[in-house]
């Protein structure tokens, strides 16, 4: 247990990068088991919230996965998204997350060979960025040294 | 009384007796020096209490609230592009309303006219392009133009963009300006030195949420902040808890906020939070090219979207 691993929540949309993990699964296509995925209607369902309560919680990086533009279930949902993105990926690197800590992508159903790359670079970017240390939020020092 | 106070009381006035509204949202003297507090007159025999001068810092447009009655409001720049984004979102007809706009010069900033004199300010007054300033002790006198506000001095839309009075001209927009070093400079750091400089300027913070009440976009029935399942945010005075609060604030007023300073204004702690406003402002837009509450014909940056929007970051 000597090295680093990182843990990462992704967020994966119902109707195609979800799919595209299943692909990956059932394909025996091969990435590291660092993942917790979290399944969403449509990556225009994430709040900003949801981000940054992951990385108060302890996540040491963030992964959201999308439909193509053009390709959303939800006709818009995505590009709505990935406008909101944008802005808070520019905003929380601003605030001092470390480029690469927050990942975004588009991966459709029948990418299940997209899916295991893009995780095999997320987590390995995230593993080489070290454990988060900025927005986790830590237990009080009055509780850890009880 | 300026001339200004003299042409808001004469047109609240008349607009109140022909019955044009209901109600007159303006600013009258607050029980401190420096401190205009926002006011209702329902009453035209009250419009005696209207002022105007360089306190009117707080942004009126806040004030609107969810009404179906008629209202008249004061208005500067800043709260006239306020008032477009209320429209946008719904939250009143422009047809309710008559604006009765103000060409603004820019506001006086309440800490650099506090820390000219020794004790506590007593008394300010404004004549000839000077304010003067009166402590206990001391009395002082200071430029206009080198009193004002950060915000006001970067400000390029000092005109009412829509109106239905106006009290005065027109004044000159200032061109070519650059409103966003100082963002640059903070971008242009680590991210451990950016998270550090954040950490340093919250660090005074207590939570008030001063910032957030003052704020004119603010209205949500309940606030992100109150939830509590979720609770998204810690509501103590953890730094994280403090930074979290701060940054969802910013990030709630994306392609929304115009830049007004109301909530610099109103924080008790002196902390430059349009340091992280202004940079979601910024990016607006560099990448969407939009700027909030100049159009009543344009969706909002975050309301709309085109196929060709920024995609570069996408794996």
């Amino acid at each position: 247990m000597s090295e680093f691993e990182p843990k990462i929540i992704t967020f994966l949309c119902n109707w195609c990068s979800y799919g595209a993990a299943d692909l990956a699964g059932v394909s025996r296509f091969q990435y590291p088991p660092n993942m917790r995925v979290i399944r969403v209607p449509c990556s225009g369902r994430i709040s900003p919230k949801m981000l940054l309560y992951a990385f108060l919680n302890g996540a040491d990086g963030v992964w959201v996965s999308g439909c193509h533009p053009g390709d959303c279930h939800y006709i818009e949902g995505n590009y709505f998204a990935r406008r909101k993105f944008t802005l808070f990926k520019e905003f929380i690197e601003y605030n001092g997350i470390e480029p690469g800590r927050l990942n975004f992508s588009w991966i459709s159903s029948a990418e299940g060979v997209k899916f295991a790359q893009v995780a095999n670079t997320v987590i390995e970017d995230v593993r080489n960025l070290g454990p988060a240390k900025n927005f986790t939020k830590k237990a009080p020092e009055r509780l850890t040294t009880l | 009384m300026t001339d200004a106070t003299h042409k808001i009381q004469e047109i609240s006035r008349r607009i109140l007796e022909n019955g044009k509204v209901d109600k007159i949202i303006g600013y009258q003297k607050g029980s401190m020096p420096m401190m205009n507090t926002p006011c209702v007159i329902r009453n035209p025999a009250n419009v005696g209490q209207l002022v105007w001068d360089s306190h009117c810092r707080l942004n009126l447009a806040k004030y609107l609230g969810n009404t179906k009655e008629r209202v008249g409001i004061i208005a500067k720049g800043c709260d006239s592009r306020n008032i477009v984004m209320h429209i946008l979102e719904n939250r009143i007809q422009r047809e309710q309303m008559v604006i009765i706009g103000v060409p603004c010069n820019g506001m006086a900033d309440k800490w650099k006219l506090s820390a000219l004199v020794d004790g506590e300010v007593v008394a300010v007054t404004e004549a000839n392009g000077n304010i003067t300033v009166t402590s206990v002790s001391d009395e002082k006198a200071i430029p206009r133009a080198q009193a004002l506000q950060e915000n006001c001095v970067l400000c390029k839309h000092r005109n009412p963009v829509i109106y239905d009075e106006l009290t005065a001209e027109l004044v000159e927009e200032p061109q070519n300006m650059d409103r966003h070093e100082s963002i640059r400079k903070i971008e242009s750091m680590t991210p451990d030195e950016r998270w550090r400089f954040f950490d340093d300027m919250l660090s005074s913070c207590t939570r008030c949420h001063a910032c957030r009440n003052a704020c004119p976009l603010c209205y949500c029935p309940t606030c992100f902040v109150d939830e509590s399942r979720p609770q998204w945010v810690g509501k103590g005075m953890d730094p994280v808890d403090i930074r979290s609060y701060h940054f969802l604030r910013a990030f709630h007023c994306a392609g929304r906020c115009t830049d007004c300073g109301a909530c610099e204004a109103a924080c008790p702690m002196h902390i430059p939070v349009r340091l992280l406003t202004r940079k979601l402002e910024k990016d607006c837009f560099d990448r969407f090219k939009w700027s909030a509450g100049l159009s009543l014909d344009q969706r909002p940056a975050m309301d709309t979207y085109t196929p060709n929007d920024p995609n570069d970051f996408f794996k």
